[in-house]
């Protein structure tokens, strides 16, 4: 394409532009590199405006901080476990749904209600399901106990049951999103593509690997993406199952953790807070760089 | 293989609130079709054309009736065991893969006894790639190959399991002028070649007269004529047909039959002998009319158009059906344009009658 070079100049052109520019500036790009300033003052103190130094140390201090240690670990469990999962799920069942005559509306109504609940109220629903109090074990204990397996206290009790609870939970949520997408994406293929692979005598397993996959396989790239990203930014969901005080817990994410260092009990901390944040935004870029990589051999646009 | 359908009979539930009766798409369709055999199926859209291959290919079942392939009964069989290749309207191709690939897809699907190594797939797959002449594409994605390129590797895809019967549906509507002279040609010639008896469905009557060893032209569901596109022109059943068949297409007059001749309008114009006195309709195909300075038929001229090869004069008379009677005529026969009015005769293999009420064709 050829582009005319006053073009680039026009002043109508940037007008234009203004309030996009304006907005992505204010709100954006002007706290991104603030953050970035602040991460690299040791000990800036918002009341009186200073710091005593620039150099590294936030950094070194916060990848040391057994907390944020934590926090990183859980965030990636999480993000392993609960992308790959949920995007499987929801393809199985919206495979599933495309697949089904009658009651497929009372279906995808069905699976879409968790998207449009609070996530508050899923969290006291979660809690019910699976928090020991001295009055029950939870319904999820008494399933237990009916197959002879001990109690597990999944709300107080060992990291492991704790992390499948928040896996669980997060799993749950994200799902209605994808399999609104994937149900859209499965219908948008031409019907002729099956018609013309059962001439052929294709085997139901080969036409989904062959033809469903690929076709709707810029949707599913969209899901990993956004998925990754969203499970990375994961925070209000913990807060929900375990309280705020998720670093006793043990159940802290890394927006969990820059939260505390700013407002926590334990707060009062902006360049800790921001060292992490850059750490977090440094560790989602060069995720979703792989993604991209890996994409530009698997998606067929 | 012969394809032999039997009082075949398609149809769908109506969707419509009001009118539950069942829309028949197809509609008591008996036809033996010989082996090897280029058929078109010939029809308005809506008339059922497109069913009826999908009944063959099997993609529908049919209500009732039977369909036979030689002597196999294929009517309760799936499609992939039918030994059918079916080309898309849209080609169908897959777009991630590569023309190779989509070509090799078939291929790869078999099983059992059936199932051939990778080098014996590669050699079918070629030589149904040569067979259309594709050969330098083999790497590229359907995306990067214009319709033509695409609609030949969709016939290789549909001819690489040397199926019995092959089944085109609209292959050349996708294309433009120039390349559906080119390609239907093709499909000539690719049938020719393989010798397999092919089936495919237009709505364009030059396409399928220009290319088929017989035409089936449908209405409503319900065949109307079937025969060779010679045959069908020259002789049609009834209005329907003729007026289906060829461009520009005939003219019809109101006509009104007196003692053994033709009136339209107050001319008396041909001589029927054996017609009873009624009133008729007229058709007259456009290359039915002669110049002549005395002739029987006065029309009122409107233009001239030169087309070349020969000139077409449109000409106005109160008593034809449509706006104007466009008739052909050789362009050596000059026509003089500052008159006001044309006289024809007519060339009596050319005008065909037809009952006004049955539409039926009277033969005289």
């Amino acid at each position: 394409m050829k582009r005319e070079k006053s073009d680039m100049g026009s002043p109508r052109g940037w007008l234009y532009l203004l309030p996009a520019i304006l907005f992505l500036g204010v709100f954006m790009v002007y706290p991104l590199i603030d953050v970035f300033i602040y991460s690299f003052e040791e000990g800036y103190n918002f009341a009186s405006q200073t710091y005593f130094g620039t150099g590294t140390y936030n950094y070194s201090y916060v990848l040391h901080d057994p907390y944020f240690l934590q926090a990183v670990k859980n965030t990636f469990v999480l993000v392993i476990i609960t992308v790959p999962l949920s995007t499987g799920i929801a393809l199985l069942i919206s495979v599933g749904l495309s697949s089904i005559g009658p009651l497929r509306n009372l279906f995808q109504t069905v699976y879409f209600l968790p998207y449009v609940t609070n996530t508050l109220a899923v969290g006291l629903v979660f809690m019910i399901l699976f928090q020991k109090t001295p009055y029950s074990d939870g319904l999820v204990n008494l399933l237990l106990s009916w197959f002879g397996a001990g109690s597990v206290d999944f709300i107080d009790g060992p990291w492991g049951a704790k992390m499948f609870v928040l896996c669980f939970y997060t799993i749950w949520v994200v799902m209605p999103f994808k399999i609104l997408i994937l149900t859209s994406a499965l219908a948008s293929v031409n019907r002729d593509y099956y018609n013309a692979a059962r001439v052929d005598g294709t085997s139901k397993f080969r036409i989904f690997r062959k033809i469903t996959l690929p076709m709707i396989s810029p949707m599913i790239f969209y899901l990993v993406i956004t998925g990754f990203i969203g499970a990375f930014k994961a925070y209000s969901d913990a807060v929900a199952l375990f309280g705020t005080n998720l670093n006793a817990a043990e159940m802290n994410t890394i927006v969990g953790y820059v939260y505390d260092m700013l407002y926590g009990d334990s707060g009062g901390y902006p360049s800790y807070a921001s060292a992490a944040a850059i750490i977090l935004f440094a560790i989602v870029l060069t995720i979703t760089c792989i993604n991209l990589l890996v994409s530009k051999k698997k998606v067929h646009y | 293989m012969e394809v032999i359908l039997q009082n075949l009979t398609k149809k769908f539930p109506g969707r419509d609130r009001k009118r539950r009766e069942d829309v028949i798409a197809v509609n008591d369709f008996s036809y033996e079709i010989p082996d090897g055999k280029l058929i078109g199926l010939l029809g308005p859209s809506g008339c059922g054309k497109s069913t009826t291959l999908n009944l063959i290919s099997g993609l529908l079942k049919p209500t009732s009736g039977k369909i036979f392939f030689g002597k196999d009964d294929v009517t309760n069989l799936q499609p992939e065991n039918r030994g059918i290749g079916l080309v898309f309207q849209n080609y169908a191709l897959y777009p991630h893969l590569t023309v190779l690939q989509n070509i090799l897809f078939p291929l790869q699907n078999l099983k059992g006894k059936e199932k051939l190594s990778k080098e014996e797939m590669k050699k079918k797959a070629l030589e149904a790639a040569g067979l259309v002449q594709i050969e330098g594409l083999l790497d590229r994605k359907p995306g990067e190959l214009s319709g033509g390129q695409q609609q030949r590797v969709a016939i290789a895809r549909a001819l690489v399991k040397r199926p019995r019967v092959l089944l085109l549906d609209e292959p050349l509507s996708n294309l433009d002028a120039r390349l559906r002279l080119e390609t239907r040609e093709e499909i000539r010639r690719i049938q020719k070649e393989t010798g397999i008896t092919t089936i495919f469905v237009t709505h364009d009557q030059e396409e399928a007269m220009s290319i088929s060893d017989e035409i089936v032209v449908m209405k409503e569901g319900v065949v109307q004529q079937i025969g060779r596109p010679q045959e069908v022109y020259d002789n049609p059943v009834n209005l329907f047909v003729a007026k289906f068949l060829g461009t520009p297409p005939i003219n019809v007059f109101d006509g009104q039959v007196r003692d053994g001749m033709l009136y339209i309008g107050k001319d008396g114009v041909l001589p029927v002998k054996g017609v009873a006195d009624k009133a008729v309709y007229a058709g007259i195909r456009p290359e039915g009319f002669l110049l002549q300075k005395d002739g029987p038929l006065t029309c009122s001229l409107q233009g001239v158009e030169v087309t070349g090869r020969d000139v077409s004069v449109v000409s106005h008379n109160p008593a034809a059906l449509g706006p104007s009677v466009r008739s052909i005529i050789s362009a050596e026969v000059p026509v003089d344009t500052a008159k006001k009015e044309v006289r024809f005769s007519l060339k009596p293999g050319k005008v065909c009658l037809f009952d006004k009420t049955t539409e039926q064709r009277i033969l005289f």
